[in-house]
């Protein structure tokens, strides 16, 4: 048995670090990216940036790019920022310290202290790469020591229910405000920014070289498309993470003798069977932005459906029963 | 960290100036108790470095276990370990014979005492106990007047303060009838003195204490309302910012109970439940480790978020049990303290086996006039307070705090009493490298449901600055594992 606040905090310790995981990876690759770039197409992608993370539009006249991403690393007062999410998943942990491993809570303890520490601002204005994979092996590093230090019991899986709601969502929107104008997307690559572009977007989701390992590196949008949306193996792709927030549903439902015919897991298998069987050209085909927000629509539809089954259910639902 | 860490043998002891205070070690210069002669030879045999090494040990278990305080201040979350000390404080015995049964004794008589002045008052009512002592006690709870809870027991869980005068009797300071903490210490030390003495720890015969947990657990079932068989109990914090957090925790993981905060509780019909991820689950018993004031919002601080809407309700409806119930603030007022040996003498018709420190009522002329007199030589306490707030200790004060405590005495007399200074004893302490005489007191914590428990032992707190008689841990003080042993 399980308390709902636990299952709660657990949710988001998870979501949030699987968050502050991907804020890192686009700033990483964003400003990598910065010096090939020329000063349109900067503004361009800090704008994508922004979109990608769900975050207000900017401003029509842009601050200086490496302001921004300053800001969007260590500004505790944005909660979009690195910093706001690592320290939430941080308070999230601190409320369940006794439900997971010590080990757990020590590495995410000083994943918080490193990234708060003042002489990290130093660090990440000379090399903000190393700062970034820092973060990035702070946070697997965590992801490792949950799966080999907590019993892979209940609150296990909603560590993992968060982790992949939070990644699939995050891919979809990413594609998402890659995609421009589909017609001109489906074209081969021609210019070497886009290329780039391309590149950027599949490193945004550790996916360059798993990608190359599958179509080589001729990128093409339908094969990106096709392989960040419908990829059964990679653990980046829509589908995967869709699969994985599956299987930890089915473990709670078993644990906790929850109705499988109940909301959470009609939304959860609509949600996967639709990726079961679409073909990536009759998606491209139609509109891949709808296509793309009904899936986000869902995810956060399933979102909604978690809560009100296990966490905020509605006290009248659960007397009768 | 310690300088001498070369002094081994008698040269140990050279600081070890025996006071006035009874010692618990030595009966005279050199000459240790029966009881605490191995461990002093044995003392003297250990080889150069050796005690500092077992304290650097025991303290980096205590720091592995996570067994810490957290000190929020720097905003990043600190953790500090709870001073202790290496050596092991002895009871004999019949030292603690005398110990349990005077303390079985006295929880006996306040339980009856606090279900006679919630009903019927016949205590009041034949003149033992002034009413009017009673009903102006800040913790007195009118809600709780008629009504029955299971078992008439009120106090399930007692952490009484003892303190050894120059005698050598134990007699008691002070009845912690609330939400007494400390016990999760006392069972800490002692896991971290077995894997640091291992081999005194046998020779010696310490009876065992690590079964707490479980006898608490029976205590608690015992007093479930009796509508439930296989009662479901949880254990109620204010949660993470609470400093007795990691006692909590401790405790619910010692019991296999969950550990539940307000917000994780709901009253419907009067039954209290708790939400989790396979529904509401009904709760028989809450061990609660909150104050009566934070409990309801509903029945007392209105601006409670540490509390349960409807609880009160759920719980004079008989469909829920607190430990300890609502309203024992009453019995451990400092004033009513007073009159414990009376209340004894007048329920269970015998005198007190651990007889009381010598208390003054302010709200007494004569006794307020003298006290007044003669404030450099007493120690001044609120009634109503704990863990050291509020009180003045006179041989230490200064001439202002004297004035300051002079009005507020005159200002509000029934929210003072005066005590006159102990010498708490002392027992031998590990201190930089040498071993020397620390005053101590001793919070043995006392079970009362279907029966009486006490696990033999208690948390031995001890006031590390020499000369310094607070053993209160925000003040310097530690503590250090107490051995009752087998005879």
């Amino acid at each position: 048995m399980m308390l709902s606040r636990v299952a709660d905090n657990l949710y988001w310790m998870s979501r949030y670090l699987e968050r502050a995981e991907h804020t890192a990876r686009l700033m990483d690759v964003n400003l990598d990216l910065m010096a090939d770039r020329s000063t349109e197409a900067i503004d361009r992608a800090w704008q994508r940036v922004f979109a990608s993370l769900r975050l207000p539009d900017l401003a029509s006249d842009p601050p200086d790019p490496y302001d921004l991403a300053h800001n969007l690393t260590f500004d505790p007062a944005n909660t979009g920022s690195l910093v706001s999410h690592i320290t939430a998943a941080r308070e999230n942990a601190r409320q369940v310290r006794e439900q997971i491993s010590s080990e757990m809570w020590e590495q995410i303890n000083r994943l918080y202290l490193d990234v708060s520490q003042t002489n990290q601002d130093q660090i990440w204005r000379e090399q903000p790469h190393d700062f970034f994979q820092a973060v990035k092996r702070g946070a697997h590093l965590f992801e490792g020591i949950s799966d080999s230090t907590m019993n892979h019991g209940e609150g296990w899986h909603f560590i993992q229910l968060g982790a992949f709601i939070e990644r699939a969502s995050n891919v979809a929107t990413l594609l998402n405000v890659h995609l421009g104008d589909p017609d001109e997307a489906n074209q081969p690559v021609r210019s070497a920014e886009q290329y780039l572009e391309w590149a950027g977007l599949l490193r945004s989701c550790t996916a360059f070289e798993a990608y190359c390992k599958v179509y080589t590196a001729d990128l093409r949008f339908q094969d990106i498309a096709e392989f960040l949306l419908l990829n059964e193996e990679f653990p980046h792709s829509v589908y995967y993470s869709i699969m994985q927030m599956r299987y930890a549903l089915d473990n709670i439902a078993n644990v906790t003798g929850t109705r499988k015919n109940s909301r959470v897991y009609r939304q959860a298998g609509r949600l996967q069977a639709m990726l079961d069987y679409d073909e990536i050209d009759e998606v491209i085909a139609g509109d891949l932005h709808a296509y793309l927000d009904n899936i986000q629509k869902q995810c956060s539809q399933i979102h909604t459906a978690i809560y009100q089954t296990y966490i905020n259910y509605a006290i009248s639902d659960k007397l009768s029963s | 960290m310690t300088t001498v860490e070369t002094v081994t043998g008698p040269a140990l002891f050279s600081q070890y100036e025996l006071g006035p205070a009874y010692d618990e070690l030595f009966a005279h210069p050199g000459e240790a108790r029966p009881h605490y002669q191995a461990l002093y030879h044995h003392l003297q045999t250990l080889p150069a470095g050796e005690l500092s090494r077992r304290q650097s040990a025991a303290d980096l278990s205590f720091l592995q276990q996570g067994i810490t305080f957290t000190v929020y201040s720097d905003n990043a979350g600190t953790e500090r370990i709870f001073p202790y000390d290496l050596l092991p404080r002895l009871i004999t015995h019949a030292e603690w014979t005398v110990v349990e049964q005077g303390l079985k004794q006295r929880l006996t008589a306040l339980n009856m005492f606090l279900q006679d002045i919630y009903h019927r008052g016949k205590i009041i009512d034949d003149g033992v106990v002034p009413a009017d002592l009673i009903y102006s006690s800040k913790h007195f709870r009118r809600e709780m007047r008629d009504l029955n809870i299971p078992l008439d027991l009120y106090v399930a869980v007692a952490g009484t303060d003892l303190v050894r005068v120059d005698d050598g009797r134990f007699m008691v300071l002070e009845d912690n009838l609330r939400v007494p903490s400390g016990v999760s210490y006392m069972l800490a030390n002692r896991q971290v003195m077995k894997h640091v003495f291992p081999g005194q720890f046998r020779n010696y015969g310490v009876r065992p204490i690590m079964h707490y947990g479980q006898v608490l657990l029976n205590t608690l079932k015992s007093l479930a309302p009796p509508h439930s068989s296989d009662p479901t109990i949880v254990l109620l914090t204010p949660g993470v910012y609470n400093s007795a957090y990691f006692e909590h925790a401790y405790l619910a993981r010692q019991m296999g109970i969950q550990l539940v905060e307000g917000r994780d509780l709901l009253v419907h019909d009067n039954y209290v439940y708790m939400r989790t991820t396979s529904g509401l689950e009904r709760i028989d018993v809450i061990y609660r480790r909150i104050d009566d004031d934070f409990l309801d919002p509903l029945v007392f601080r209105p601006d409670s978020a540490l509390g349960v809407a409807g609880l009160f309700n759920a719980y004079r409806a008989g469909n829920v049990t607190l430990a300890n119930a609502v309203g024992t603030g009453v019995a451990d007022d400092k004033a009513i303290y007073a009159y414990v040996p009376e209340i004894i003498r007048y329920y269970l018709s015998e005198g007190p086996i651990l007889p009381n420190v010598e208390t003054f009522l302010l709200t007494d002329d004569t006794h307020r006039q003298h006290v007044l007199q003669n404030l450099d030589k007493f120690v001044v306490k609120a009634v109503g307070e704990s863990g050291g707030y509020d009180m003045l200790i006179g041989p230490h004060s200064t001439a202002e705090m004297r004035q300051e405590f002079r009005d507020r005495i005159t200002a509000n007399p029934r929210n003072y009493i005066a005590q006159p200074t102990l010498n708490l004893s002392c027992a031998p302490s590990y201190i930089d490298g040498l071993i020397e005489p620390r005053h101590v007191d001793l919070r043995p914590f006392v079970l009362s449901g279907r029966e009486i428990n006490i696990v033999p032992g208690g948390l031995t707190r001890v006031a590390l600055r020499r000369g310094s008689l607070v053993v209160n841990s925000s003040q310097g003080g530690g503590s250090k594992d107490t051995w009752v042993l087998y005879d």
